[in-house]
Parts: structure tokens; sequence; C-alpha cells
């Protein structure tokens, strides 16, 4: 950074807002690419561990020691086979946020009292209408926890994936390290956090309207 | 990348090892290893030095448990590399250069939280009956915290202690991009100049690292935890819930 340098220069900033803008976007899809298909690879897991309960053990005992490799490692050891790539990032952020998920989905469905669970199997309900109208609507709340901490995580590390050249806030952030800037490196860093933020606050918001029972009395 | 690909890449990454000028010099991996150690060494040891004491007192005073718990999901909303490219204009404004600072300012804000909130919780959670029998014993204050509270609190404290550990050396990798020394260097430069066997091995080295580290803090645990309070409900997996790095 030069000396006397402002930590953000404005007129850099208004000039270049459509590509923060694109930044913003690329980091949103690579996001929402991975919570999206993690969660969808973690429930079909957890829908297994809850038929298979033994499953449990494995399942999470690999996806800890996926989550416990560090982000930009994990890019670097799959660039030799998939490249510098779109599925290299998205490979690396899905499989961060299995364990998470795994773990609050099985949680959620696992909250449920068991007197709740013997009521509805007494009532003559189907295995798969106790998961649907029972087990997931009162785990929902768990699970819900578990997408806001996978996607807050998942907007951290997408930064990371700048430096294997996928875009997003992470290749402002980059640029101005590389060109001693701190616009847009403040910029970048300051936007992610601020969509971490964002986002996790609807996620709360969304929350309390779908589970409002779990609001505490006021 | 077909089979024969894939024999052919290992077989490069197996030759890049054996190469002896990648085991001296400055960029050797022995010289690495240590840069890797020594910024992961003194950060964790600042951060410990800053948060467990603080944890260990909000937990015996019950105070500040707010601020405790609170610094732990701000940690988590916290990227690290927009946390680095933070650190680097107010290390350079310090006049402390690229590399080392930048990473150390980087990495403590990172490791405090694990630590803090843990010893905070571990301490906190000793049952109260328990502390009131030492008290009643004439057990001083400083005897309860050191004799009573800290022992039953060891196993989440260190758990805390192992998280911050390995997310630093984790995210020690992370100050190659800013010019700092380690296995990440590794990394960086492999990407760089497409010198794919280069980016694997530092990748592989870090990953190692890290699992090292948490396996060594795993075995630490089982010499420092008292045997009373070993059953298989007093190991809470509270790190899984910390962010990888």
């Amino acid at each position: 950074m030069r000396p006397g340098e402002p930590l953000i220069l404005w007129d850099w900033t208004f000039n270049h807002l459509p590509d923060i803008a694109r930044r913003v976007q690329e980091h949103l899809v690579l996001t929402g690419i991975a919570v999206g298909v993690g969660f969808v690879l973690a429930f079909a897991l957890s829908l297994a561990i809850r038929q298979v309960p033994q499953l449990y053990a494995p399942v999470t005992w690999l996806a800890g020691v996926l989550y416990s490799i560090p982000s930009l490692a994990l890019f670097a050891v799959l660039i030799p086979f998939t490249g510098l790539s779109i599925a290299t990032a998205e490979i690396g952020l899905v499989s961060y946020t299995l364990l998470i998920l795994v773990r609050n989905i099985v949680g959620g469905i696992r909250s449920v009292p068991p007197e709740v669970r013997e009521s509805a199997i007494g009532m003559g309900y189907s295995q798969w209408q106790l998961l649907w109208r029972i087990e997931l609507p009162l785990g929902l709340a768990v699970i819900i926890a578990g997408v806001r901490v996978a996607l807050v995580t998942t907007i951290g590390l997408v930064t990371v994936t700048g430096i294997i050249g996928q875009g997003g806030l992470g290749s402002l952030i980059l640029l101005g390290i590389q060109q001693f800037f701190a616009t847009p490196l403040v910029i970048g860093a300051v936007l992610s956090i601020a969509l971490a933020v964002v986002l996790d606050g609807a996620l709360v918001v969304l929350q309390r309207r779908v589970t409002p029972w779990t609001r505490p009395a006021a | 990348m077909d089979t024969a690909g894939g024999v052919s890449f290992i077989l490069q990454v197996a030759s890049w090892l054996a190469a002896p000028e990648h085991w001296v010099g400055s960029d050797g991996i022995p010289t690495r290893l240590a840069e890797h150690l020594l910024i992961s060494g003194v950060t964790a040891a600042a951060a410990i030095l800053i948060a467990l004491p603080l944890g260990i007192f909000f937990g015996h005073t019950g105070r500040g448990g707010f601020l405790a718990i609170n610094v732990a999901n701000l940690g988590r909303a916290m990227p690290s590399l927009a946390l680095l490219a933070l650190m680097l204009p107010v290390a350079l404004s310090l006049k402390l250069g690229l590399g080392f600072w930048p990473t150390f300012f980087a990495l403590v804000p990172l490791g405090i939280p694990p630590v803090l909130t843990n010893s905070y919780v571990a301490v906190r959670q000793v049952d109260p009956d328990v502390v009131e029998a030492a008290r009643g014993m004439g057990l001083r204050e400083r005897q309860v915290l050191r004799s009573v509270e800290l022992p039953i609190a060891a196993p989440l404290i260190i758990a805390g202690v192992r998280n911050s550990s390995v997310a630093i050396v984790a995210t020690a990798t992370l100050g190659a991009v800013v010019a700092g020394g380690g296995l990440g260097r590794y990394i960086v430069d492999g990407l760089a100049r497409q010198e794919y066997p280069r980016l694997f091995v530092g990748a592989l080295l870090v990953a190692l690292l890290s699992i090292a580290v948490e396996v060594a803090f795993g075995a630490f645990e089982r010499i420092a935890v008292s045997t009373g309070l070993r059953a298989p409900s007093e190991t809470p997996d509270v790190h899984i819930q910390e962010r990888p790095r």
C-alpha cells in the first residue's frame, strides 16, 4: 500500500461498480451451488443413516477427515486432476458442507421426542409420513441451524477459490494484494463478511417464520 | 485424467520428492516446514496467552459469558483470506513488511475464539456442588480453581487449544499469498508456475501436518486428563463445530 493512500478510493469504487457486482454475483453462485449440492447429498446420506443407524459413525468420520484438510490444500490436491475449474472449487466446497449438514439433519430427526414418534406410529403413520410430517418439521430448527453454519462457512471459503481462478470476492482481494492497492482488497474482504452476516440473518428470519414454536415466549 | 495420466503424475510427484535440490536451501522442504511451524507456533502461543487466562477468568467468575460465546460466532463468520487481506495494510503501515507479520496479525484473531469459548464453557460447566464442597472444605479461591475447576475443565480446554492450533496450522498456508514462507509457498508457487507436482506435494504436506497436529493433541489429551474424567460422554465433540480453513 502506498504511504498516505486512503483505505478506500471512492473514485475507483464507483468506476468499478459493475466489476464489483459481478464478483458478488460469482460469489453467490459458487456459494449457492456448494450449499445446494451439499444439502441434497447430506439429505440423502441422512435418510440412509435414518434407515441404517450404524452408517452414522463411518459417514461422519469420513466427512470429518475431509473437513480437517485446509481449504487451499484440498483445492490444490484436486487441481492436477480436475484443473483450474469450477469443479475443483465445488468438490472442495461441497465436501466441507457435508459434516455440518449431516450432523444437523440427523440431529434434527433424532431431536423428535420418542413419545411423539410413537404416537404418530400408533396413529397409523407410515415411515415415510413419519419422516415428512413429524420428524422433518419438528427437526427443522436444528436443520436450518446447520444450513446457517454451512452457508457462513462456505461464503468464507469461496474467497479462497479466488486463488484458483474461480472469481468471486477473493479475486478482488487478490487483485489488491498483487497490485499493493488497498481499495479492492478492503472492498472484497468487507463485502464477503457482509454477505455472510446478511445471509445468516436472512436464515434466522426464515427459521423464526417456519418454526414459530421455537421462539422464546414473550 | 485417465489411468495412464494418473500413474505418470504420481511418478512426477515421486521424482519431485526424490530430487535432492528440493530438500536443501531456502526453498527446501525442511526450511519451509520449519517456517510453517515457526509462524504457527508463535501465533498459537500468542492466541493462547491472550485467550486462556481471559476464558478461565470469565468462567470462574461467571462474568463476560456473552462476550466469550459471541466471539466464537464472530470468529466463524470471519473469512481467513479476508482477515489476512485486511491485516496487510495494517502491517505495512506499521512498517512491518510482508510475510510474517500480516500473517501473524491475521492468525491471532482466528486462534483466539476456540480457546476463549472452550475455556469459558469448560470452567463454567463444572458442577457447582463440587465447587461448593471444595469451598466448604476450606480451599481458597486460587486452590478451588487450580485443584478442582481446572482439572475437571481440562478436556474441553485442551480441545479448544487443539482446535485453535489446527486452525492456525491450516490457515498459515494462506500466508504465502502475502509473500510469507511456509508450506503454502509450494502451493502458491506451484500454481503460478503451473508446476503441479510442487503444488501437490505442498498440499499433501499441509494436510499431513494438520492431521499430525490433531493427532498429537489427541495423545496429549490422553496424558493430561485425569482418568476419572475419561468416560466416553466426557469428550464433547465441540471441535467439530469449528470451520474448515
